[in-house]
């Protein structure tokens, strides 16, 4: 078989198993698959969650089986594994310059100074990390891809397809960015071919850069050669292999080693240096533009206090977060614990957790609810974000009785909105689907006069703050359902000692007095 | 008529042969006529109130089989093991082959309500459920469907509760509430006139048996048989909290179920529906059985959650509205240890 269609059986491959992990992070489906691959093999992951973290998480080992092949063979990620290049590849292969004639075919992949923007773009963001901000999760094509799948693409097939991803269809808020940035990276392939992997993808500087020291390259005989440019036909980095190869644009297609037609093109161990550009071009002056820009990023961000007095009441963060400040060092905002989210309620922030944290993980109790007996979006975190913790931890029984169950916030009455307080109606909903046992909503029975002077008997509703664990299902069942009358807020959340609500945390004492008190 | 146009074209210059005149203003005549038509069809000419159209929907049918003068209409079991006290009530009321026939496509509605571990008895038990499936298989049933639309999340509801690995073992249909599975239903309730129904498992099936687990309710003091039937609606059922007792009467009426078994083996007496802790659950080792869920709810609020009837609203609106009997002893009853 020639190399070109081998290369093209495992860019099928990779894309299909992409897709499948993509589909399977569903709870039906799950059965231990390991979904968060692409996202662990992706070395920039890896290295900016060590940069802000000084640790690499669990699976995020697996980027050492990328960045060796590349140090080897250079930027094959990018044309033969990476499931958002290949969809890139594809888009251009089906919309961009494939009838086009010849010469134009070659003139649009000749290499162009904008293609170096993508390393002022990794420079900003390895800055940010340095800064404790990790912002790779933009443009990430890993990231990118899982977040546009689980976001924009999924639900919109299940629009069209009802019940083909979903038992009830999902909502995610700002879907429709996420969306449109999908389809436009995808349509500036009619202009630019693969504009995506050779203006923006932070990844591929990254390979870039590493590709640098790669041993295996293309190379030109320059004595066969006829400087027909024909190897610049098909030539998917504009790496100039018709003349001094670019090393850190190359992505190793091989389509010029096959549309040579002079037999001048190899794929070679050690060829002659002065036969290459060994490094990106990138002058010193943006590259500190880019710096300068990371270390905006981050200041610009930080400085509005998101992250720390000024937070929102509506960063309320999933089950087995780690405190903000290190969550914004964690999280990748690949958005696969959204993906896994049985319910719908975790949805990508838009600026409730500032401008750091778009696209990062909070919870909208309008659209579902934290269900007790579920971990999964910690179960799939590659990051660890969101800790991988058990049901037991969670809950805060078994061993884990004496810390108490998790919070994610604390449930508040709006009594002016609420039936039983304000309307003269019976209602308690609330109570009936609080999941903590002892329940902690409780509602007093009162009698009153109506307003036409007849009594009725009704249960009020409070809220114990001692055992709400911020949950939400109160609020998402709430049949006031624009505002609901009863609302969760972040405060009282156990992963952050400054937002704690109750003095000694309340949990396993406020139990052990009702249990004293045999409710 | 190319070469016709064309010779049109050289003989007249700036004219057309008559073919081509009647064709292209033919064609502009038609899209006239036809946008004309068009718009007129769909034109509304009055205006409306939205919301306030006539309401239709489905009549459920009564999956009730006939009354027997001579076999038990209600039956109570103890036990301990879950599948021969189903065996032993199912028995005392004269067998699964009373109810269902050769060929019965039959639901089972079991209550799934809660994303709890069956120990919980938050949700029917997976071996009540396995046990009621098995007797109505070996009755000859063509297919068995296994439908609810929980509080919590579907799939994490038959997941954890056990019940998805029941309808697989079992080779069950198991339905989950998607979309398009409701249509409205139609009644005349109390309150219930017009609501969404989750119509899809009903649509072929010729039996139904509700198999719900005894619990305490924080509103309505006990979920039991007639409550279990909450879960086949849909839509914004969070009101239904505001006419609770009416409510859950009205489902006696919406139902006309083939039998109704209420899972007594573990129950959960306080901090319903949702329970949580094992030491909400006191094991009764009962199952109770019967085709009027009246008679079977008054004997699993009376006997099971040991409480007293006169407070339980819902029974009391059920009964006066003859939708079925709480003085169980009146019936015909048969009690047996299994």
């Amino acid at each position: 078989m020639k190399i070109r269609n081998t290369r093209r059986v495992a860019q099928v491959f990779f894309f299909a198993l992409f897709l499948f992990f993509v589909v399977v992070t569903d709870l039906r489906y799950l059965k231990g698959y390991p979904v968060s691959l692409f996202l662990e093999l992706d070395p920039l992951v890896a290295t900016a969650t060590a940069i802000t973290t000084h640790t690499v998480y669990m699976g995020l080992i697996t980027a050492v089986l990328l960045i060796i092949p590349t140090l080897l063979f250079g930027r094959i990620f990018c044309n033969w594994i990476c499931p958002y290049g290949i969809l890139h590849h594809f888009i251009g292969w089906l919309m961009g310059k494939r009838r086009a004639e010849e010469r134009e075919r070659i003139e649009s992949n000749r290499y162009r100074k904008l293609y170096s923007l993508k390393y002022v773009i990794l420079i900003a963001m390895v800055v940010a990390a340095i800064c404790g901000s990790l912002q790779i999760g933009w443009l990430d094509p890993i990231c990118l891809f899982h977040r546009s799948m689980t976001v924009a693409i999924l639900p919109m097939i299940n629009l069209i397809f009802p019940s083909s991803i979903y038992v009830k269809q999902y909502f995610h808020a700002g879907a429709w960015v996420i969306g449109f940035l999908l389809f436009f990276l995808v349509g500036m392939n009619v202009l630019i071919p693969r504009f995506f992997c050779r203006v923006l993808c932070p990844l591929g500087a990254f390979l870039g850069t590493l590709s640098t020291f790669a041993l295996w390259r293309i190379d030109r005989d320059p004595n066969k050669c006829v400087d027909c440019d024909l190897c610049l036909k098909n030539c998917e980095g504009a790496a100039d292999p018709q003349t001094q190869l670019r090393k850190s644009e190359c992505f190793v297609c091989f389509n010029c080693v096959e549309d040579c037609p002079e037999d001048a093109i190899s794929f070679k161990f050690l060829p002659q240096m002065r036969r290459e550009i060994s490094a990106p071009m990138i002058p010193a002056r943006r590259a500190l533009l880019g710096s300068l820009i990371g270390v905006g990023f981050f200041a610009f961000g930080r400085s509005t206090g998101a992250a720390d007095r000024n937070y929102n009441k509506k960063a309320i963060r999933p089950p087995g977060s780690v405190e903000e400040k290190d969550f914004l060092d964690r999280c990748i905002k690949c958005d696969q614990c959204i993906r896994a989210c049985p319910t719908n309620v975790l949805q990508p922030a838009l600026l409730e957790t500032g401008l750091e944290g778009i696209w990062t993980p909070i919870l909208n109790m309008k659209l579902g609810a934290c269900e007790l007996n579920c971990t999964l979006c910690g179960q799939v975190c590659p990051t660890g974000a969101i800790q991988r913790i058990t049901i037991e931890e969670k809950t805060g029984t078994g061993k884990f009785a004496d810390q108490g169950p998790i919070k994610l916030g604390t449930a508040f009455y709006d009594y002016g909105r609420c039936l039983p307080w304000a309307m003269e109606t019976p209602c308690v909903v609330c109570e009936e689907v609080c999941p903590v046992s002892p329940k902690a909503i409780y509602s007093r029975e009162v009698t009153i006069t109506k307003r036409d002077g007849t009594p009725i008997t009704l249960r009020r509703p409070y809220v114990d703050p001692a055992l709400c664990i911020g949950c939400g299902i109160c609020e998402h069942e709430c049949p006031v359902t624009d505002e609901a009358a009863i609302r969760v807020t972040a405060v009282g959340e156990t992963r952050s000692p400054d937002r704690r609500l109750l003095m000694d945390g309340g949990v396993t004492s406020a139990v052990r007095d009702l249990e004293k008190r045999q409710r | 008529m190319k070469t016709n146009s064309n010779d049109g074209d050289q003989t007249r210059p700036g004219g057309i042969s008559r073919r081509e005149f009647l064709i292209r203003a033919g064609a502009t005549t038609a899209l006239i006529a036809g946008a004309s038509a068009a718009a007129y069809k769909l034109w509304q000419p009055k205006h409306f109130v939205p919301g306030f159209g006539v309401q239709t929907g489905l009549q459920l049918p009564s999956y009730a089989t006939a009354v027997s003068k001579v076999l038990p209409s209600l039956a109570i079991a103890h036990g301990s093991d879950h599948e021969k006290v189903i065996r032993a009530v199912i028995g005392a009321l004269g067998g699964m082959g009373r109810f269902i026939q050769h060929g019965d496509v039959v639901v089972l509605k079991p209550n799934v309500a809660f994303d709890r571990p069956p120990a919980l008895a938050a949700t029917t038990h997976p071996e009540t459920l396995a046990a009621v499936a098995k007797l109505v298989l070996e009755a000859g049933a063509s297919k068995v469907y296994v439908a609810d639309n929980p509080i919590n999340s579907p799939t994490g509801c038959f997941l954890k509760s056990g019940l998805r690995q029941v309808a697989i073992d079992l080779n069950l249909d198991l339905m989950y509430p998607e979309a398009s599975s409701f249509s409205p239903l139609q009644m005349d309730g109390e309150i219930l006139k017009h609501w969404t129904f989750f119509h899809e498992p009903f649509k072929k099936a010729t039996k139904v048996i509700g198999v719900a687990p005894c619990k305490d309710h924080n509103l309505c003091h006990a979920s039991m048989t007639m409550k279990n039937w909450y879960g086949l609606l849909g839509g914004r059922r969070n009101q239904f909290h505001q006419h609770i007792h009416s409510i859950v009467s009205d489902f006696a009426l919406m139902m006309k179920p083939t039998l109704v078994v209420l899972d007594g083996m573990n129950v959960l007496m306080k901090n319903g529906p949702t329970g949580g802790r094992l030491s909400d659950v006191k094991p009764m080792g009962t199952v109770v059985a019967g085709t009027d869920m009246v008679a079977v709810d008054s004997y699993g609020y009376t006997h099971l959650m040991e409480r007293d009837l006169d407070e339980l609203t819902y029974i009391q609106k059920a009964h006066d509205r003859g939708l079925g009997n709480k003085n169980w002893k009146d019936s015909l009853y048969k009690e047996v240890q299994a």
